[in-house]
């Protein structure tokens, strides 16, 4: 059981470089593919480091339940769940405080960029499920969300790709990693617009002096782009 | 006699497509942006002559995509057709559907859409005497090539059975492609549709919805004729691949037929 129990580090950041080597302004290496699940009418799945998501879309199809129905645009209802095994301490299955929660960013981080007023009363169903968490899952399940949607062929504004800031032995870093979630000072997940770089999500566990939230705002908004990127690369990849 | 026959169709078949080469070849020079894949949020043009058209908005001068999809630039408009998504049903369409529901005085119809649309007793061209049994015109499970007279944006789809082209549809079978495809599969002025009509010999219906409707002898090689546009569509020069994978294909099923003979 000893190999449970996260391990307690004296230093996050040694000779400038962070546990797992990267720089303080370098994202985790980032894979997305798209169409994984078949039978949905979009999907994709994001890996961030060890943190993996997958997203499926079905829909738009009949709002259900039938009370949530809207006359006049599409109802978005997200759906995100961490699996039993996506940690090392078994999650009890079904829906929880903090899945509530990340449900109802995740969902309020994509509607504003879909059409929904394109398909009036109808439902668009998102399933997020995180296979495997090392911190960042709300972030890369709405990266991948947004693949989902965009496979789906859902009219949206544009893509949105989200990662986290944190601050670690009192300096701030890009894209937390599990031990760095764990034992560092800050954790800031940030989602943004592809197009108009509207900040969608914008949550803050822990503290920023005012000046550090502004430097860590403008470093998250550099950082990010090369997940939209790498969102780009995987939608072609799948058309060609 | 009809092996005659046979080599003369073939031969005529082959002037057709040389022709369609050298369409598809000046097609390909006109436009060098055309034909681009786009994701939601790519910027397609920045002025304001040109007409944003469907899968694409408007913000300032700019006019992003909105879907995934394939850029198409016209001289003043500018559209991108999606890969994926819902079949919206628009009045003018035509498309295929099943009945589903008798009601009382109404069918159900489902095309492939999250709202059924509906058939009504005034709807059809036959006279129905008062408390008529409705299943005697049409029964649950009939196939229908339908033209939809008015959508709603509350999603109340109503259909007719009054224009000339509609139909009912005996027999044969029904395939499902995403509606997006629908364009490519009928081609420019009808060219991919009627050679693989004219090369299977196949009744074929093609409804807005990507239902499309085969029936005839040589209906697995429609069906696969139409699926591999189904794949291939984003591709340019289809129309002589399937030419070419048709005159295949017909050409193996004359030497079974002569087999059987």
């Amino acid at each position: 059981m000893a190999s449970n129990v996260p391990k307690k580090y004296e230093k996050l950041i040694v000779n400038g470089k962070r546990l797992d080597g990267r720089k303080l302004d370098e994202l985790r290496p980032t894979k997305i593919e798209v169409g994984i699940i078949p039978s949905a009418d979009g999907s994709a799945y994001v890996e961030v480091g060890k943190t993996k998501v997958m997203a499926a879309v079905h829909g738009p199809k009949e709002m259900f339940p039938r009370h949530m129905m809207n006359e006049d645009r599409a109802v978005l209802n997200v759906r995100y769940a961490m699996l039993p095994f996506s940690t090392s301490d078994r999650i009890r299955p079904g829906p929880s405080r903090r899945s509530n929660e990340i449900s109802k960013v995740a969902r309020h981080a994509l509607e504003s960029v879909i059409f929904l007023e394109e398909y009036p009363t109808m439902g668009i169903d998102l399933t997020l499920d995180v296979i495997q968490a090392d911190a960042g899952t709300r972030a890369t399940a709405i990266t991948a969300g947004a693949v989902a949607l965009a496979h789906a062929g859902i009219p949206m504004k544009g893509l949105v790709a989200a990662t986290a800031m944190g601050k670690i032995d009192g300096k701030l870093a890009v894209d937390l990693n599990g031990p760095e979630d764990n034992f560092g000072d800050t954790d800031m997940p940030f989602a943004m617009v592809s197009t108009n770089k509207d900040i969608t999500l914008l949550q803050m566990d822990g503290d920023f002096t005012p000046d550090e939230f502004k430097k860590a705002l403008s470093m998250a908004k550099k950082a990010i782009e090369p997940i939209f990127e790498e969102q780009r690369k995987a939608l072609l990849r799948y058309h060609e | 006699m009809t092996s005659v026959k046979i080599i003369s169709k073939d031969s005529k078949d082959k002037i057709k497509t040389e022709e369609k080469v050298v369409t598809a070849k000046v097609e390909v020079k006109k436009d060098e942006t055309n034909n681009k894949i786009v994701l939601p949020g790519d910027v397609l043009v920045e002025s304001i002559d040109f007409l944003a058209g469907y899968g694409t908005y408007r913000e300032g001068k700019k006019i992003y995509s909105k879907v995934l999809g394939i850029l198409r630039k016209q001289e003043h408009a500018i559209s991108v057709i999606p890969f994926s998504g819902l079949y919206m049903p628009k009045a003018g369409d035509f498309i295929i559907g099943e009945v589903v529901y008798i009601g009382y005085s109404n069918w159900k119809v489902d095309f492939g859409c999250p709202y059924d649309a509906t058939l009504p007793m005034s709807g059809i061209p036959e006279f129905i005497e008062n408390g008529a049994d409705l299943t005697r015109y049409y029964k649950r499970g009939d196939l229908i090539f339908a033209l939809v007279d008015s959508a709603t944006k509350g999603m109340i789809i109503q259909l007719s059975l009054k224009d000339r082209r509609t139909r009912k549809l005996f027999g044969g079978k029904v395939i499902k492609v995403p509606s997006q495809k629908v364009p490519r599969i009928i081609g420019k002025s009808g060219t991919m549709i009627s050679q693989i009509k004219d090369k299977t010999g196949c009744i074929i219906n093609v409804g807005q919805n990507g239902w499309i409707w085969i029936k005839g002898d040589n209906e697995a090689l429609a069906t696969e004729a139409i699926q591999m546009i189904n794949k291939m569509s984003h591709k340019s020069g289809l129309t002589d691949t399937i030419a070419k994978f048709l005159n295949k294909g017909a050409g193996k099923n004359i030497a079974e037929d002569k087999k059987n003979e």
